[in-house]
């Protein structure tokens, strides 16, 4: 199998408070607040776009395991709010590490797309060496900020997670994944090209709350690992009630499901990276046991990753 | 109890109150269901009549009234 050798992420400067935000969608920054755990989200700055803090994240990512860039293989870059239609940012963010030769691949998938790539780069590892996968998302600029889209409006920020997928060595053993499609409520969230982010929420949440837990309990069952043994459950930061649900279904103990959507929001594809970056370097270097990585998201797409810890001598 | 007792009582007990809606009223307009204990509505709907009820069958609009609940259940009798 593959490793997890290195984490990075980078998020924007400007913090989008619920006092800042709530006026502008016609409700309470309270209930804001209550209703969706959010406190704050980040929004990037004009000047920024989804390769550049794409870029940012790699680099974050790449510099912390004392990495060169010259060694990375491959780069699969996963984004659902990219500028153009085509190319994706892929290869613009291989250019921004000064290795525009290295082949690039594009997965617009936004929500699953990290997971997805992690999976992905496990297996073709094999064949292109240290795989780089970068999320990236400016969901600000796919969302209208009014009142008429409001549900939309206050869930999702801005930001970019990296990771470093190796063939030989890291911080913990991809021992295997499941990966899952559904397209029957494709059109449940989805972006066109000229009109804002639609997302059926109802119908999202009732997919998920069914489909993650799930997903994470075959990928135990089939490695014959119990939930209360997992040692951390890092999973894309879309909503701290879904959260509370899988932790719940699956019987594991919530608090070994790290969460930063307070702070940051729904970054789609880059929340899984931003968070598993943000735990390994807040006491997760320190943790035992398994780990699960585990998304959802439009297309339907969703999956779940297991990582095992290397132990120590 | 009658089916539509059945349906109303776990409504009633995933929304957290005594209920009494109209067969035909939106259970989501009217605040008695949303996200979540939608999705609490459908594990109990399946628990209380042994029934396993498919992703693909898990759209809220079959879910969104009493009578829409009870019409889906009566489809999978």
């Amino acid at each position: 199998m593959a490793w997890l050798r290195a984490l990075g992420c980078y998020l924007p400067s400007r913090v989008v408070d619920n006092a800042e935000l709530g006026p502008q969608v016609g409700v309470d920054p309270a209930w804001l607040l209550h209703a969706t755990g959010i406190e704050q989200r980040r929004f990037a700055a004009p000047d920024e776009t989804v390769a550049t803090m794409g870029i940012r994240a790699a680099k974050d990512c790449l510099e912390g395991a004392g990495v060169s860039a010259r060694e990375v293989g491959l780069v699969i870059a996963a984004s659902g709010s990219g500028e153009f239609r085509f190319p994706g940012p892929a290869t613009a963010i291989a250019a921004g590490l000064g290795i525009s030769g290295t082949p690039a691949i594009d997965l617009p998938m936004a929500s699953a797309g990290s997971l997805f790539g992690i999976a992905l780069a496990a297996s073709l590892s094999r064949d292109y060496g240290d795989v780089l996968v970068v999320a990236s998302e400016i969901m600000s600029r796919v969302v209208r900020i009014d009142a008429a889209n409001r549900d939309t409006a206050v869930l999702f920020g801005d930001g970019a997670g990296a990771c470093l997928v190796s063939r030989d060595e890291g911080l913990a053993e991809i021992a295997g994944s499941v990966l899952a499609s559904d397209g029957e409520f494709a059109e449940a969230l989805r972006l066109h090209l000229d009109s804002p982010l639609h997302m059926d929420g109802r119908t999202i949440i009732l997919q998920a709350a069914r489909k993650l837990p799930r997903v994470i309990g075959e990928l135990l069952e089939r490695n014959r690992i119990q939930a209360a043994d997992v040692g951390v459950f890092l999973l894309h930061q879309a909503n701290l009630n879904l959260i509370t649900r899988v932790a719940q279904a699956l019987g594991a103990p919530e608090q070994r499901f790290f969460r930063n959507i307070a702070r940051y929001g729904n970054t789609s594809s880059a929340s899984l990276l931003i968070a598993a970056t943000e735990w390994w370097r807040d006491g997760g270097q320190e943790s035992e046991g398994p780990m699960i990585l585990a998304a959802f998201g439009a297309g339907l797409n969703w999956g779940a990753i297991l990582a095992n810890r290397r132990k120590s001598a | 109890m009658d089916k539509q007792s059945k349906i109303i009582e776990i409504i009633g007990r995933v929304a957290g109150q005594k209920i009494a809606p109209a067969p035909d009223e939106s259970l989501f307009e009217s605040g008695l269901l949303d996200s979540f204990t939608l999705t609490d509505m459908v594990t109990a709907l399946e628990a209380e009549f042994a029934i396993r009820i498919p992703d693909s069958d898990l759209n809220p609009r079959k879910f969104d009234s009493v009578a829409r609940i009870q019409a889906y259940l009566e489809s999978r009798a």
